[in-house]
């Protein structure tokens, strides 16, 4: 599996550990001696992210042994899923994965409009791609203003969350709502832009690129920071894929590969941007490209915002999309519409597709299976930071308790989403 | 083995006695690399509905629950009950994908992937906890999302939502 060959070797041979890939299991010769002590690492604690659990051996300070336990947050998304109409089911998808949203609205629409075979207006198509912009920078800002706290970079929270303020204060201008926006709707957006959007949203372009450079300054060469995040959490390109890894963690492990890229869609492939790579495969490096990828992002919504093409937001298909509110007044054709849209909501014709979109976390995929009626029959989401948790046992090696903090932050999960 | 194509997308339908060996050969001879999602899905009661012209149920209509409305047309039938999709991916230009199928009936097994994907552990994990599919040679089958000792499987079709017992429901 040559992905890149160029890459230094972090080190000889797989990590991952066997018979069972995601469990690191005591040595022999440990397993027997009275000085390793089993500590349950969770389910709450404050730097676990959510509510995972490690149930971790230690030998003195060094992880000795290690298995991820999960299904805290299990809240049956699919399964509800399944029960509501196409059009209610949207209303899903944000809340599996509570900080990119947008994403994982995007990649569930996306999903029932290929099944539709559904065109959609270009206006509709750049504004997603601002919004899922818009959205992975501030799930990297959360991911950075954690992190760092975790290692006692306090100050970098408040900082962090100053600019998430302003993120979310556009998705209010947009949505109406500051989280969970629900706006991408089966055929295009719910509402059009409000005109007072854009003048914001340069103004956060502006002072976005400024803020970065703030980080940087705080951390970026910091000592501490350094000592705790170099060459730590260790993981080469050969075991992040045999693991599945993708996003950030997989980009950190030298691996060249974003689906923005790669597999281009809504308008990636008419704007100007870098995929960041970085050889070491430690949490330094995975903090590095999401850094850059901050600013990356950052140049796709100012590209976006000064090329948003006009017109139509949502497509025309009246079986499909509601009518414009105003016809209901006066046209009948468009009260029976809107009434069947609403109560029984549309069909989608029988078939089953995979569709992926790169989340902050990395591959965020959707399984929608219909059989032709107005409910899914089957809803299932590839959750990246499911994916990312199986890594933990191999980044783990050999890693003291207090790295074990910096090294599971640095795979960025989200619980909603591991559990879903 | 099938191969079909459906909105752009490729699926490989395998006998599961050579599922191991066409996982195989898609990663070592196709170079699909990486193990996107395994996706397990039941298709108990697939098409059971009425068919459009009718409006309800077998217990009548119902004009308080939404949906009820038959199809358009009955679905094509599904050769078993329970599909195991396998999402793959070659990492390399043009990001081809493919979707590699196994139909298994309820006390059928799945051979494990876990030696081809070591990725497969988890999400096999997943589909033995949901839908209640068991993975022959997985080194540690178990629940992963529900509880040890949790009864049924929550995502098959005949489990019904909300349908945990729940103490004091129904006692006076």
């Amino acid at each position: 599996m040559a992905i890149a060959p160029e890459r230094p070797r972090i080190y000889q041979g797989s990590r991952i550990p066997s018979p069972i890939p995601s469990v690191l299991e005591v040595r022999e010769d440990l397993r027997t001696s009275e000085d390793v002590l089993t500590v349950n690492f969770g389910p709450n604690h404050p730097s676990t992210h959510g509510v995972l659990r490690l149930v971790v051996d230690l030998h003195g300070e060094e992880v000795v042994g290690l298995a991820a336990v999960i299904g805290y947050l299990h809240t049956g998304f699919e399964k509800n899923m399944e029960q509501k109409s196409w059009w209610k089911a949207i209303t899903y998808a944000p809340r599996i994965d509570y900080l990119s949203y947008q994403n994982n609205e995007l990649v569930f629409v996306l999903a029932v409009e290929k099944l539709l075979g559904l065109e959609v207006p270009s206006r509709a198509t750049w504004m997603r791609m601002l919004l899922a912009e818009l959205n992975r920078i501030h799930s990297h800002l959360v991911w950075l203003a954690t992190a760092a706290l975790e290692l006692g970079a306090i100050s970098m929270f408040w900082y962090c969350f100053r600019e998430r303020d302003r993120i979310l204060d556009l998705f209010e201008l947009v949505a109406g709502g500051r989280m969970h926006t629900r706006y991408f709707q089966v055929g295009g957006l719910a509402e059009d832009v409000p005109p007072g959007f854009w003048a914001e949203c340069a103004k956060f372009v502006e002072v976005m690129p400024k803020a970065v450079d703030d980080y940087e300054a705080l951390i970026d060469r910091n000592e501490i920071w350094l000592e705790r995040t170099q060459g730590l959490g260790l993981l080469s390109a050969d075991d992040a894929i045999a693991l599945g890894q993708s996003g950030p963690v997989l980009r950190a492990s030298g691996v060249d590969w974003d689906l923005r890229r790669a597999q281009p869609y809504l308008a990636y492939d008419q704007v100007d941007f870098r995929v960041p790579v970085y050889q070491e495969g430690d949490v330094y490096a995975r903090y590095r490209v999401r850094m850059e990828e901050l600013r990356e992002s950052v140049k796709i919504v100012e590209q976006a915002v000064r090329r948003m093409p006009g017109g139509p937001w949502i497509a025309e298909d009246r079986k499909v999309v509601l009518p414009p509110r105003e016809e209901l007044h006066t046209s009948m054709e468009s009260l029976i519409h809107h009434f069947k849209i609403v109560t029984e909501g549309f069909s989608v014709p029988e078939g089953e597709v995979y569709m992926t979109v790169e989340s902050p976390r990395g591959e965020l995929g959707c399984y929608v299976v219909s059989d032709g009626g107005p409910k899914p029959w089957r809803v299932k989401f590839r959750a990246p930071s499911f994916v990312a948790l199986e890594a933990t046992a191999t980044c783990m090696r050999q890693a003291l308790v207090a790295d074990m903090i910096a090294i599971v932050g640095s795979l960025d999960t989200v619980m909603g989403e591991v559990d879903r | 083995m099938e191969v079909q194509e459906h909105h752009g997308e490729t699926t490989v339908t395998v006998d599961t006695p050579r599922l191991v060996e066409a996982a195989l050969h898609l990663r070592d001879e196709l170079g699909f690399n990486f193990l996107s999602d395994v996706a397990a899905t039941d298709y108990l009661g697939w098409g059971a509905k009425g068919v459009s012209g009718y409006i309800g149920t077998h217990r009548g209509r119902d004009l308080n629950v939404p949906s009820t409305q038959g199809y358009q047309r009955l679905p094509r039938p599904k050769p078993r009950r329970f599909s195991v999709s396998y999402h793959l991916l070659g990492l390399r230009a043009g990001a081809p994908r493919v979707r590699l199928q196994a139909w298994v009936d309820e006390d059928e097994q799945v051979p494990s992937l876990v030696s081809v994907w070591p990725t497969a552990d988890w999400h096999e994990r997943e589909a033995f906890d949901m839908m209640g599919i068991r993975f022959e040679g997985h080194p540690n089958q178990r629940r992963i999302l529900m509880d040890d000792d949790w009864e049924g499987h929550p995502l098959r079709k005949d489990y019904p939502i909300g349908g945990e017992p729940v103490r004091f429901s129904g006692e006076a």
